[in-house]
């Protein structure tokens, strides 16, 4: 069983995250930059899944030079190896390069049963990469399942939908994103922070993978933004401590908004 | 006038009221067309010419039940041949699954999640937790775009839609994920979370009753969420949760009771138009974004609130 999981190197989100001055992309350079958390489960998924069966889990990454920091994090979490993929080429990606870039990147890697994601990028946020990767690669992909079985060549995850709780199955190879429902991610030991040093990481450019450079970064982008503003901070309003008439206060507030 | 489709939201027929936003926006454009995947047809049908759909693409063959999201972008892509002037779709975790796969079907540009889209297509989002306005705009292939609930105000339009079957024709590769199980949530008679247009949440200091919480809701006729502190206790369900990885809600009225304001909460309910704390911490960061706050206990100050509200409707 050979597991990649997609980790992403994100912005801090308890940091003040912000955009580049010059090209409206998301500082990646001027913020300290974590593993996305949403992946870590992920992680976790796989070396609970590939532990017992002695499978093997590649961490597999798209982003600057310090998005090896997040690979890292997945070695010392027990992933076997590592592929960054960094190319200056790929400076502004959108999501639907990413996903090329991505699916790319998994057929070299090869021979891959089941692709872990996260539910969402931290800063991004859009929830797209997982299904655009399964599109090209033609594999079923299971999305925001907070409970993952593998047996027999089979997938089964439970998602929680707004009108109903679903049971999926899918044939392997498949791709599986995961929520933080799923798991608790391990802290990586220091036994495991010591191995991960000595484990294999590769580097990959976009001429590595077959990708032509005119399809990627921020000039392919199929989407452009055109501004970008700070949002005011909230305005605090009235706040009152409760003596015994707190509950009646808040009713004559939302009588004045018209709300009662 | 260009078309404009609109993937329907629906549960059995039953129309969701973010489709009636999506068919008010798409007038916007041009001119609205929807798409009804699966069944209970006859129900949506008038709702959908009511809000202005000029046409109706209607796919309901039975085994689009029974895989999962695959198959629904396929048939969206086949609508779409007729190059539109754009694609609306719901932002939900489906919505947003098709709208990707529909993105690299056909060779389009997608945004996500936008918070209002004007009628030269510019869109509007919300972003890192709310601290950012971001306008945007697709430059390649038909502009797929998935729109928040709550975007706009539904305004009916009546029309007499022209109806058009899809045949559906699924790959191999759509029928790979397939839905075994389906166990609906029971009902609880509230409006829907992201729909609301008030909502009440309680967090940990709900010490696990979300009682009072759950009667200022029925009081006001909003919807009640959670913390993630408190669905992870196992006092509310999941369904329930407010944040970045639960709901994302925008209503004009949010009342926070017993929740600190972590920036993962916040990143659900930033957006809402009037915010109500009621926390017995004054330090609560959540009271830097009160409209009106309360600091006391919450087990005193919402169930004097419900009585005040009942005195008031007499
Ligand atoms: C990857 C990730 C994703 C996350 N996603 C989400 C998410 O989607 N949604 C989310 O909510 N959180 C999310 N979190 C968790 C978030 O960081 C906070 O831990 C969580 O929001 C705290 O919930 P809380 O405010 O209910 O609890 P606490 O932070 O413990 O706050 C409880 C508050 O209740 C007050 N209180 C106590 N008793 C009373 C009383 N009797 N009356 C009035 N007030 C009282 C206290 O003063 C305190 O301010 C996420 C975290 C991570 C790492
Ligand atoms: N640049 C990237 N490198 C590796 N994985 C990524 C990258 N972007 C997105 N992903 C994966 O796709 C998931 C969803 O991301 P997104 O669609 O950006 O919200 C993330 O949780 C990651 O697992």
């Amino acid at each position: 069983m050979k597991i990649t999981v997609l980790v992403k190197h994100v912005p801090d989100a308890t940091a003040d995250r912000t955009f580049s001055e010059t090209d409206h992309t998301t500082d990646r350079v001027g913020v300290d930059g974590i593993l996305s958390e949403l992946d870590e489960y992920a992680v976790e998924e796989a070396l609970k899944i590939a532990e017992p069966a002695d499978g093997e889990v590649v961490v597999l990454t798209m982003g600057p030079e310090q998005a090896a920091d997040a690979l890292r994090k997945g070695l010392q979490m027990g992933a076997a190896s590592a592929v960054h993929v960094v190319d200056d080429a790929l400076h502004g990606s959108d999501a639907i390069a990413t996903s090329l870039v991505l699916a790319a990147a998994i057929r070299k890697v090869g021979a891959v049963d089941l692709v872990l994601t996260g539910m969402a990028s931290t800063d991004g946020s859009m929830s797209v990469v997982p299904a655009m990767i399964a599109e090209r690669l033609g594999l079923p992909h299971v999305g925001f399942v907070g409970d993952l079985t593998v047996a027999d060549g089979t997938v089964t995850g439970r998602r929680d939908g707004d009108a109903a709780s679903e049971t999926v199955e899918a044939q392997l190879p498949a791709i599986v994103s995961v929520t933080d429902q799923i798991n608790e991610p391990r802290y990586p030991s220091f036994k495991g922070i010591m191995a991960a040093k000595k484990k294999p990481f590769e580097t990959w450019s976009v001429a590595d993978l077959d990708v032509d450079a005119a399809d990627v970064g921020l000039s392919a982008a199929w989407s452009i933004v055109e501004d970008v503003t700070k949002r005011p901070p909230r305005t605090s309003g009235q706040v009152v401590t409760d003596e015994g008439d707190g509950g009646v206060q808040l009713v004559e507030f939302l009588v004045a908004q018209k709300f009662v | 006038m260009s078309e404009v489709l609109v993937l329907v939201d629906h549960v059995e027929g039953t129309v969701r009221k973010t489709t009636l936003e999506l068919l008010t926006i798409a007038r916007r454009i041009g001119e609205p067309s929807a798409i009804f995947i699966g069944s209970g047809y006859e129900a949506a049908k008038e709702t959908l010419a009511q809000y202005g759909a000029a046409k109706i693409f209607v796919a309901d063959a039975p085994e689009l039940e029974e895989f999962l999201v695959a198959p629904k972008a396929e048939v969206v892509a086949q609508a779409a041949v007729s190059s539109p002037a754009a694609v609306l779709i719901t932002s939900s975790p489906e919505g947003k699954e098709i709208a990707a796969r529909l993105a690299i079907k056909l060779g389009s540009g997608i945004i996500t999640d936008a918070t209002d889209v004007g009628a030269d297509l510019t869109t509007t989002q919300s972003v890192f937790a709310g601290s950012y306005t971001v306008t945007a705009k697709v430059t390649h292939g038909v502009p797929i775009i998935t729109v928040k609930p709550n975007a706009v105000t539904p305004q009916p339009a009546p029309t007499t839609p022209v109806e058009e079957k899809v045949e559906v024709v699924l790959s191999e590769a759509a029928k790979a994920a397939r839905i075994v199980d389906r166990q609906p949530r029971a009902a609880t008679g509230r409006p829907e979370l992201a729909e609301a247009a008030i909502v009440v949440s309680g967090g940990r200091g709900t010490a696990g009753d979300f009682g009072p919480v759950e009667a200022l809701a029925d009081a006001l006729g909003g919807a009640v969420g959670a913390s993630r502190a408190a669905v992870d206790s196992g006092w509310y369900p999941h369904a329930y949760q407010i944040g970045q990885t639960g709901k994302t809600v925008s209503p004009q009225l949010y009342i926070a009771a017993g929740i600190s304001g972590a920036i993962q909460h916040k990143a659900g309910m930033q957006t809402s138009k009037n915010v109500v704390v009621v926390n017995k911490d004054g330090e609560a960061p959540i009271f830097a974004m009160a409209d009106f706050g309360v600091v006391g206990d919450l087990h005193t100050v919402l169930p004097q609130a419900v009585e005040e509200i009942e005195k008031r409707k007499g």
